[in-house]
């Protein structure tokens, strides 16, 4: 194992930043900090999460008002400058509404908040997050929002298609309308990723009612990157974050 | 919103003078029965709140229990009927709120909730469904926002529900012992309200709760939902815990600042000095009576240290981005004294008229009463009507072989059984990832920092309460009992939530005071304590009063430690999935007890009958064998017998596997007095402290031994296998459904019924 620093951003409103705070501390014990919203990224962190939720409580639109958090301008950086950036639910909804990803997430078509367990399949294993999965392999993993429908311009999805962009793609077809069935794409460079679906409800075989390695693998995608880039291994420095407080 | 003459009066006489204006409001709102529990709080006593686990507060709002480890589990329950019935979306989202608030003013994390939804017949009446959609949305809306799991509940349709709405929640908690608020105050303490502004909402809400619905004019009694609030509130007072700065906590709910001000200085056997003036308030111009008693949501009141705490919550505050005032001071005199200033004093000095100063113990203690109850009339023989009787006196047949196949499936489609999947996929289940057995299971489990496990569901039966209300009121408790029971978990708490129509009226009043007896009895019996509940009343429109609604909630903790704690409890819960050629086990006596009976009300329109009673004896010797083959890992699922009974509990188990079965209800135990049964009474019979056992050929031995060496009743009924589910009585076949069809129709009802109209 080798030392990952990885920052998860907390909006006014964000919910799953202690879900995934637990899963990459108590399952694949990284050093992990939070990052409030108004604050810098730290200059050292290898890897950024932008967690679900409600930030700004879905005001004006999912992620809208997040976009402009003061945070966002490292965020944006950091993108551009390849450090892996992964957005989750709601953190996905931030990246296209800060334009670091294409597109944008309407309402579904149901005009329900969806909540279930689906499956995924994999679209792209060049990724900082999908590197150790298999092309076309199953992921299940819960999905659950209200604007999950993935929408672009007709340039956009042709772009995605052929960059190689779209990341996952719905098994069951018709999930909530999303174009072309996207439940996650990337940016160019494949180190910013954004889903709809919650890997981190899928990593632990106890609340998983499948299998939960594929999603595993994705955490497994951004330690085998970083740890390439970071030459030194430095397993014996690990003293442990422990899980935060109920 | 007023006193009653006769309250005023007694208040007269407890202050030695006539009250003023705004004293009279903040008496009126704290002695509502919604506040006081006037009609109720004698008789409540009678339930015992000591049990092993039970950790006895000091005035929490939520019941604590110990999950070992030092951690614990807070619990409690409120509705919000009455404004649910007038705008559903906002009634049930501020219902969510509400009971959060509790969970939190303890000082843990809310980490899940439950709903129990009651409206009039949906199919029939397009505003039940208006109405049920609008309070599944603002469930949705509100929990899915601060990200507490929506795990479970229940959704029921009667007709005695029409034109109102039932919205029951129940809230989970989950902390650290060392952390939970000590409720303590010292004189100079400051007293400080955090979160949403005061605003002219929901003002005299508990007044509108504590009478008949007339019309649908009282919209403005209901209280608008501000869900991001309640989340930042949440963080705030969660680090305001962890930086130890909170004294006392109160949530502003019912009655407002009149009652949180009141309970908090009485509870703490202080006075609190507040300026009126001095709460953030939505707009301006609001009066001292509208300010203390406006029901808007999202709001806190923290008790703090004046030098160092004070500066340190405004801190917390200002980060999270959470309004907060500084409204008053804690005395040593035991005076609510409110003064209406300038604004902006803190409340700390004499500035502004003195608008109220009343002793807070005067305010917080309306006067109980003791109101008369008589046996209603109608229940006079509605317990010996008997089918098979009727039939025989009319000449048509009692049983009718060739119709179950048809009746079995017109039941597992029934709106009442059908699948739950549209109301609960609207709900986030999963976020807090503790979520191991989702909605749609007889009980939810939740996983704990500690490797234990929590079940929790929560039942109610009034078309059993309607007929016998004792032992419709125990009935549903020993089926929370049961259905946390098939988790593997043991029962360790109840939460009661007892909602009935006018209790002026002696009959509704007899019907409150069977049920509370039936639930008090069945608690002590049982050994399992109330840890918390909420009376509602005054729950009736125009068209009349609601059924007897008690509502129980049960939570159960798997055991800790050792052999079976960790991920292997986990295990167990969980179960394996039934497969093709394992044993189908009923375990439990079946009587002839059909009244209030999904069969008789829905399939043949029949109100009577004898009400399904609970053996507390059977039962417990029931759960403790259930308990047992569960922990010795020899099940593969196990699932509650009730709604419809025999057949409809193996068609469910069936529609969950999705592999069918054959199985013979003949050797089905059965009571000495009840030996001969029709076909009909042993499918739909609805007696209590039954289940399902789903075991292994390979396990079947050893199950059968510890069943046995247990006492309890048992009959191997079947095998699961194939795909068609195949029930008998003595070998001759008398239902025979497709798993496939069956599992379509029971997973489109609710979906197709409110389609009607989307």
């Amino acid at each position: 194992m080798r030392f990952v620093k990885v920052g998860i951003v907390v909006f006014p409103g964000s919910n799953c930043d202690r879900d995934m705070h637990h899963v990459l501390t108590e399952v694949f014990h990284l050093d992990v900090q939070y990052i409030w919203h108004t604050k810098p990224v730290p200059a050292d962190m290898d890897a950024v999460i932008l967690p679900g939720g409600f930030s700004y409580g879905d005001r004006l639109r999912a992620g809208a008002i997040a976009a402009h958090s003061p945070v966002m301008g490292d965020v944006r950086r950091l993108a551009s400058d390849g450090v892996p950036v992964l957005g989750v639910c709601n953190g996905f909804q931030i990246l296209t509404e800060s334009g670091i990803l294409p597109g944008a997430l309407l309402r579904n078509e149901s005009l329900r908040f969806m909540c279930r367990w689906t499956s995924l399949i994999v679209k792209n294993t060049w990724t900082s997050f999908t590197s150790k999965l298999r092309m076309h392999q199953r992921m299940p993993v819960p999905i659950a929002n209200g604007e999950g429908r993935y929408h672009a311009g007709e340039d956009t999805l042709r772009d995605l298609h052929r960059g190689g962009r779209i990341v996952f793609q719905y098994a069951s077809g018709d999930m909530n309308g999303s174009a072309h069935s996207i439940a996650g794409i990337c940016n160019d460079g494949g180190n910013v990723v954004g889903m709809m679906p919650h890997p981190e409800r899928a990593v632990e075989r106890e609340i998983n009612p499948a299998d939960c390695r594929p999603a595993r693998m994705m955490f497994e995608s951004l330690i085998e990157e970083v740890a390439a880039i970071k030459e030194e291994d430095v397993e014996d420095k690990w003293e442990g974050t422990p899980y935060v407080e109920p | 919103m007023s006193l009653e003459p006769s309250e005023l009066a007694y208040l007269e006489s407890r202050l030695g003078r006539s009250p003023g204006a705004v004293e009279r409001h903040i008496v009126a709102a704290e002695w509502s029965e919604h506040c006081s529990y006037k009609s109720s709080k004698k008789h409540l006593r009678m339930l015992p709140t000591d049990g092993p686990l039970v950790i006895t507060g000091r005035g929490y709002d939520s019941g604590v229990l110990d999950a070992g480890d030092g951690y614990v589990i807070t619990a409690h329950i409120e509705s919000h009927n009455h404004p649910s019935a007038v705008e559903p979306y906002g009634g049930a989202a501020t219902g969510v709120g509400g009971v959060i608030r509790d969970i939190l003013s303890s000082g843990t994390r809310p980490i899940a909730i439950l709903d129990g939804l009651r409206f009039g017949d949906a199919s029939a009446d397009p505003k039940s469904r208006w109405l049920f959609r609008n309070a599944v949305r603002g469930i949705a809306d509100y929990g899915n926002c601060i990200g507490v799991p929506t795990i479970g509940g229940e959704i029921e349709f009667d007709k005695s529900y029409r034109g109102y709405a039932m919205v029951d929640v129940a809230a989970i908690g989950f902390g650290r012992r060392d952390r939970l608020i000590q409720n303590r105050a010292e004189p100079g303490d400051a007293v400080m309200l955090l979160g949403g502004s005061t605003g002219r909402d929901g003002i005299g809400g508990s007044q509108f709760a504590s009478d008949p619905l007339e019309t649908d004019e009282d919209r403005s009694a209901v209280q608008i939902p501000d869900p991001f609030m309640e989340k930042l509130l949440i963080e705030a007072v969660i680090e305001a815990r962890n930086a130890g700065v909170i004294r006392a906590m109160k949530d502003l709910g019912g009655g407002g600042l009149s009652c949180a001000v009141s309970e908090t200085a009485d509870s703490l056997g202080v006075g609190i000095e507040m300026d009126a003036s001095a709460v953030h308030a939505r707009e301006p111009g609001m009066s001292a009576e509208e300010i203390m008693t406006s029901e808007s949501q999202e709001r806190m009141l923290i008790i703090t240290d004046a030098d160092d705490g004070r500066p340190r919550l405004e801190g917390i505050c200002a980060r999270l981005g959470v309004p907060c005032s500084a409204i008053g001071t804690v005395r040593a005199d035991g005076i609510m004294r409110v003064r209406m200033g300038n604004g902006g004093s803190g409340g700390s000095g004499g500035s502004g008229t003195v608008v109220a100063e009343m002793e807070a113990g005067v305010v917080a203690n309306a006067r109980l009463l003791d109101l008369p109850s008589t046996k209603p009339a109608y229940l006079e023989g509605i317990e010996s009507y008997d089918h098979v009787q009727d039939m025989a006196v009319t000449g048509g047949a009692s049983s009718d072989s060739e119709g179950h196949t048809d009746t079995l499936y017109r039941l597992m489609t029934s709106p009442n059984m059908a699948s739950r999947a549209w109301a609960y996929g609207q709900y986030d289940h999963e976020v807090g990832i503790r979520t191991v057995v989702r909605p749609g299971a007889d009980a939810a489990v939740l996983r704990l920092d500690n490797g234990r496990h929590l079940a929790v569901s929560m039942d109610g039966n009034p078309k059993h309460c309607y007929i016998n209300p004792r032992n419709g009121a125990m009935g549903c408790f020993e089926e929370a009992c049961r259905n946390v029971v098939c988790t593997g978990a043991t029962p360790a708490g109840m939460l009661d939530h007892l909602q009935f129509g006018d209790p002026t009226d002696p009959e509704i009043f007899w019907t409150f005071m069977e049920s509370l007896r039936g639930i008090s009895d069945f608690a002590v019996q049982a050994g399992i304590p109330c840890i918390g509940g909420k009376v509602s009343l005054y729950n009736e429109t125009a068209a009349g009063p609601i059924k007897p609604t008690p509502v129980i909630a049960v939570l159960g903790l798997t055991p800790g430690g050792g052999d079976d704690g960790g991920s292997k409890g986990g295990a167990a819960l969980q179960g394996g999935r039934p497969a093709e050629g394992d044993h189908i086990v009923l375990v439990g006596t079946t009587r002839h007890e059909m009244g209030g009976s999904e069969y008789y009300e829905y399939i043949r329109g029949i109100v009577g009958g004898r009400c399904p009673a609970v053996d507390v004896q059977e039962s417990r010797r029931n759960s403790a064998a259930i308990l047992g083959i569960i922990r010795e890992g020899l099940t593969s699922t196990v699932h509650d017998c009730s709604k419809g009974g025999a057949a409809a509990a193996v068609s469910e188990v069936c529609l969950a596997a999705e592999i069918g079965c054959a199985a013979d209800l003949g050797p089905m135990p059965r009571a000495e007095r009840d030996r001969d049964m029709p076909d009909d009474v042993m499918m739909f019979s609805e007696s209590h402290s039954r289940y399902v056992a789903v075991i292994p050929d390979r396990h079947m031995a050893r199950a059968a031994e510890s069943l046995t060496k247990s006492g309890a009743r048992y009959a191997r009924i079947g095998r699961m296998g194939g795909e068609r589910i195949i029930i008998s009585i003595s070998g001759s076949t008398i239902a025979d459904l497709s798993v496939d069809k069956t599992r379509r129709g029971w997973s489109s009802t609710l979906k197709d019924v409110m389609h009607n109209d989307a």
